[in-house]
């Protein structure tokens, strides 16, 4: 996964998301229009509207993952199916590789889904009446791709996601995990730029998901496709996240960084999710480190910027001089002191903010 | 003094405890002073012809002829058109109607020729391409029939191919039952009948169903139409089928299509709007477009409710087999009306056997075609891949060449090795026969006895009941019972429903259909939630239950007349009987699903508050299951009713007897549907207070 790096202006985000608004009611249209784009979800609700997204923006740059995260009702699932156009946005604007996805034709749609997105549902979604093979060939069939060559191309994915010897069994024969691998690797079979994640891992036990997630980084090492991602889960969101967009009520809270959502939550509501976390689990040793200071002896370990500190700790620990930092190009970049990988470990939350 | 004060206090603590139960259950009160205020009504109506309040005047009775004068007028008069008249070479002027009908009944006769003549060989699909002339010019032009051998092994390569050895078996045996008992060709026009309707109306309850699920507006339009064309007989179909269409296995095809597309159009509804949305999603994000999206999702995804759609398609396909033969489908059903008809018992149930079997092996095949599976990892080679049709060819052949033999060793007579004629296999119909006099020799006394008892005691003094109710105090009753379970709302349409029928001519008859539909409806059900909640206790029983009322549902509704007559004759009786066991299956099958419904959670807080095994019935499963139980009900009441008016068959008094008349009648066209109406109207009031009853205590207890 790419870090955290920031949006380059030369490329063109992937998906583009500008002040969108889905209202469900019957003259959500209208009221929308009468606010003037400010929203009140209370006003609205006792008009008999139901609030969904309340003016999302967002981008996705090309290989970007990004995580929309939030309870039950806060709109993440809605502002999904408005990127993918599953429900039309009531108010604003989405741009997918800058064409205008509300402005599309019904077979321009199809033809871009065909082509271009993939989308992995919560409750699996899978065809009950075809086989693992089948389910995963449907969208290469629904193009047009003949049943041998579908097949064939099913079956590589098949292998990919770790199922051979299950090719012809039904869905209802499969445990959860393995559902969800066939799910994959339909939305993954039309070699999709865009994938669409509900929800993915939320429907499974805690010890297959984690290695659902497991799977599901490897799988992103390999393919580096542009993601949008929903879930509930705030530590699935930290591990998994380039970005990660906490919403509440249909609002986009805050939009950040992992790193930078735990140590500076813009809103109390995100505060709350951030308290818990542990932060040597969230941070990278980037967060920790300390210009290099030439009069300093550095130990002759090395760690990469971007590791997170959990990982390194023992070893950051272990050493009596300060550790020293490389970048990408193996330059080092700044030296690691073992009291703030303990401040971080062991201090106080205090501690940490004080340091930023 | 000490006593009585002490009595005193026992008294007042009774009352104060009923008090509690009715301040605790305020529809208690209002049923209470329901029934108060219907005896009084009951007591100071007096019954004369003269009193408006004990009969209502008969202001529908002009119904019927205005229903006649509009058909009629729709047939003969309404927009004339200009058709060509080849016999006289000049334009006419004729109705647009009866062309129409016309037509379809031309292409419908063809269809079921067509079909009829593959398997049973003829000529008049020749004439339809040539002409009458042609074929008795050249004598060679004449279809051959395919060899029942053919046939046979057709039937047992299919159930090989869709399941397996067992369905191989089923349809091996009653193929070749058919044959043998010398069925064969009722047997094979039956089936060309059933092959042309179920299809029919599997596409148009298809269709109909995937627009009323598009669109909101159709299926609000549609459903009053399905929820009357579902309840109303069988019989008051014939009638105006027979105005529009005329007289011949057409007419009982459309006669069926009517009666058997309505479940079809309902349970595609249904499966289609249970379709999870995720899975819909996922249909549109890999780019399906609309076709598809109904073709290759939403349709296979709902297979399971559309499946039990095509399964009642041919239940109720067969089920019309004999009723339909009253309008002139040949085949087993009017053989065995015939047979019922003549109280040959014997040959009745040898025909009835054969519509068993016909009817068994479809329901398992097309459950079976709906779940084979293709393999895709097989090499295969064409041999393997077109394994079945090279079979049936290998089967063809061999049939034919035997036929072919055959006509060398029965140079006399029949060829039995292609086909076996009518009446001409084995029979066991004498034995049978037998069997039957026997049964009546030994236990006529018992029989008698019983038949005796139930008509004198139970049967006519409940008859007399209803008939001696006031039709104010009726009205009053069912629109407060209305009223306390549903609201205005209930109240409104249950009484308009009880009015219509109050209204016309034949209230009398109407309030018989009720008394022998309640009879059957009480007994039906005290059986059915017995046996279902004894079977529920364990889930083998369970299972075998349920497989037990899959298979009695496979029954076409007139074989319960077979028995009855065997042990009862033509008596009210019978009717009664019949239309308990066939009315008992929905109330054991429900009851047995509401019961095993229970969640196991709950069987478990019940056991660790310490219930016993009757505490948990009566506190946990029973509550919880009572809602699904009362729609198991409403479903007895429909059987119940569509049995009874069956029941006219074998003579009864009610309304099912005057459209039966209908059907002889040249103008029956009006009273047949009228009555139809009532005996709709009857079973939609029940409907009506059950469903809404069920729903309100489904919403209460969180399982709707």
């Amino acid at each position: 996964m790419s870090s955290s790096s920031p949006i380059t202006q030369d490329t063109q985000p992937v998906i583009q998301c500008n002040s969108v608004y889905k209202i469900f009611g019957d003259n959500a249209k209208k009221m929308l229009q009468a606010s003037k784009g400010n929203v009140d979800a209370k006003v609205f609700q006792d008009a008999g509207c139901i609030v969904g997204v309340n003016n999302a923006s967002f981008e996705v740059p090309k290989g970007d993952l990004l995580v929309v995260m939030g309870l039950s009702g806060s709109g993440k699932s809605t502002l999904l199916r408005c990127a993918s156009r599953l429900t039309d946005a009531t108010a604003g604007q989405i741009f997918i590789d800058g064409e205008d996805l509300l402005a599309m034709s019904n077979k321009r749609l199809i033809e871009l889904r065909r082509n271009k997105m993939g989308m992995v549902f919560q409750s699996f979604a899978l065809l009950p009446h075809k086989t693992v093979l089948e389910n995963i060939a449907f969208p290469l069939q629904v193009k047009g791709i003949n049943t041998h060559e579908s097949i064939k191309r099913a079956k590589d994915m098949v292998d990919l996601v770790g199922l051979d010897g299950r090719e012809n069994y039904f869905p209802r024969e499969l445990s959860g995990g393995q559902q969800q691998r066939v799910g994959i690797a339909r939305s993954l079979a039309v070699e999709p730029d865009i994938w669409f994640l509900d929800e993915p891992f939320s429907a499974l036990d805690p010890l297959i998901r984690k290695e659902m997630q497991d799977e599901f980084m490897r799988l992103q090492g390999v393919l580096n496709k542009t993601i949008l991602f929903v879930t509930h889960d705030f530590d699935e969101a930290l591990r998994l996240a380039d970005r990660i967009a906490i919403m509440k009520d249909g609002i986009i809270e805050q939009l950040d960084t992992p790193a930078n959502i735990v140590l500076n939550p813009a809103t109390e509501y995100v505060r709350k999710f951030t308290e818990e976390v542990p932060r040597e689990k969230v941070l990278r040793i980037e967060s920790v480190m300390d210009p290099v200071d030439t009069s300093e002896v550095l130990s002759d370990l090395k760690v990469s910027k971007d590791a997170i500190i959990e990982t390194v700790a023992e070893a950051v620990l272990g050493q009596e001089k300060p550790v020293a930092v490389i970048g990408a190009d193996n330059q080092v970049v700044g030296a690691v002191h073992s009291s703030k990988v303990i401040h971080v470990l062991f201090g106080s939350r205090a501690g940490t903010e004080n340091r930023n | 003094m000490c006593c009585l004060a002490a009595g005193l206090e026992r008294k007042i603590g009774i009352d104060s405890r009923i008090m509690n139960q009715l301040t605790n259950h305020p529809k208690l009160i209002q049923f209470i002073g329901l029934l108060v205020i219907f005896s009084l009504l009951c007591f100071f109506i007096a019954p004369s012809e003269t009193n408006v309040l004990w009969r209502f005047p008969s202001l529908l009775a002009g119904l019927p002829y205005l229903i006649n004068d509009s058909v009629e007028y729709l047939m003969f008069d309404w927009w004339p058109i200009q058709v060509y008249d080849p016999e006289i070479e000049e334009f006419e002027e004729k109705p647009l109607i009866l062309q129409v009908t016309r037509a379809i009944s031309a292409s419908i006769l063809f269809l079921i020729g067509l079909i009829r003549e593959i398997i049973l060989g003829g000529f008049k699909t020749i004439v339809t391409f040539t002409s009458w002339d042609f074929v008795s010019e050249n004598k060679w032009a004449r279809w051959p029939a395919l060899p029942w051998t053919v046939v046979a092994g057709g039937a047992i390569l299919l159930g090989y191919k869709l399941q397996g050895k067992g369905l191989a078996m089923l349809a091996g045996f009653s193929t070749i039952y058919l044959a043998v008992f010398g069925q064969w060709e009722p047997s094979m026009q039956t089936l060309s009948f059933v092959l042309f309707a179920a299809p029919v109306s599997f596409i148009l309850g298809l269709t109909l169903g995937i627009w009323a699920y598009k669109n909101r507006n159709v299926e609000l339009t549609l459903n009053p139409f399905l929820n009357v064309m579902q309840i109303m007989p069988h019989f008051s179909y014939l009638v105006p089928v027979m105005v529009f269409f005329g007289i011949g296995d057409h007419a009982g095809a459309i006669a069926t299509i009517i009666f058997a597309t309505p479940p079809m159009v309902r349970l595609t509804v249904l499966g289609l709007k249970r379709v999870s949305p995720e899975v819909l999603e996922a249909g549109m994000m890999s780019g399906c477009s609309n076709f598809q999206l109904m073709y290759k999702v939403l349709i296979p995804t709902a297979r399971r409710d559309l499946l039990i759609g095509v399964n009642q398609v041919i239940m109720q396909c067969l089920a019309m087999a004999v009723i339909a033969s009253f309008i002139g489908a040949k085949g087993l059903g009017f053989n065995l009306l015939l047979s019922l008809n003549g109280l040959r018992i014997g040959e009745a149930i040898e025909q009835g056997i054969c519509i068993v079997l016909i009817a068994v092996v479809l329901d398992r095949l097309s459950l079976a075609w709906a779940n084979k599976k293709t393999d895709y990892f097989a090499e295969l080679t064409f041999i393997k891949r077109h394994k079945y049709s090279l079979l049936f060819l290998v089967i063809l052949v061999a049939g034919s060449v035997l036929a072919y033999v055959g006509t060398f060793i029965f140079r006399e007579g029949y060829n039995y090795l292609y086909i076996v004629p009518h009446n001409k296999g084995i029979t066991i119909k004498d034995t049978l026969q037998n069997g039957v006099d026997w049964i009546w020799d030994t236990f006529f006394f018992a029989l008698k006895g019983f038949n005796v008892f139930l008509i004198q005691e139970i049967l006519m003094p409940m008859k007399a009941a209803y008939l001696s109710m006031p039709v104010a105090a009726t009205l009053v009753l069912t629109m407060g019972v209305g009223y306390i379970i549903g609201g205005i709302r209930s109240a409104a349409i249950v009484g308009g429903f009880i009015l219509f029928i109050a209204l016309t001519e034949w209230w009398d008859r109407a309030l018989i259909t009720m008394y022998l539909m309640s009879f059957a409806v009480i007994v039906a059900s005290i059986i059915g939630v017995t046996v279902g909640t004894l079977c529920a206790q364990n889930a083998y029983t369970a299972k075998f239950i349920l497989l037990v009322c899959d298979t009695f549902q496979t029954f076409p509704s007139f074989i319960y007349l077979i028995p009855v007559i065997m042990l009862f004759g033509v008596t009210d009786t019978s009717v009664c009987i019949a239309v308990i066991v066939y009315a008992t299956v929905p109330a054991t099958r429900y009851t047995v699903e509401g019961l095993r419904s229970v969640s196991p959670d709950l069987h478990d807080a019940g056991s660790m508050s310490g219930v016993n095994r009757l505490q948990r019935w009566i506190k946990i499963e029973l509550p919880m299951s009572f809602p699904h139980m009362a729609l198991g009900v409403n479903q007895t009441v429909v059987f119940a009713l569509s049995m009874v008016i069956i029941g006219a068959m074998i003579g009864t008094d009610d309304l099912g007897q005057y459209i039966l008349k209908a059907l002889s009648d040249k103008n029956g066209t009006g009273n047949g549907l009228t009555l139809g109406l009532c005996v709709a109207f009857i079973g939609l009031a029940v409907d009506q207070v059950i469903r809404t009853w069920a729903n309100e205590r489904k919403k209460v207890l969180g399982l709707a």
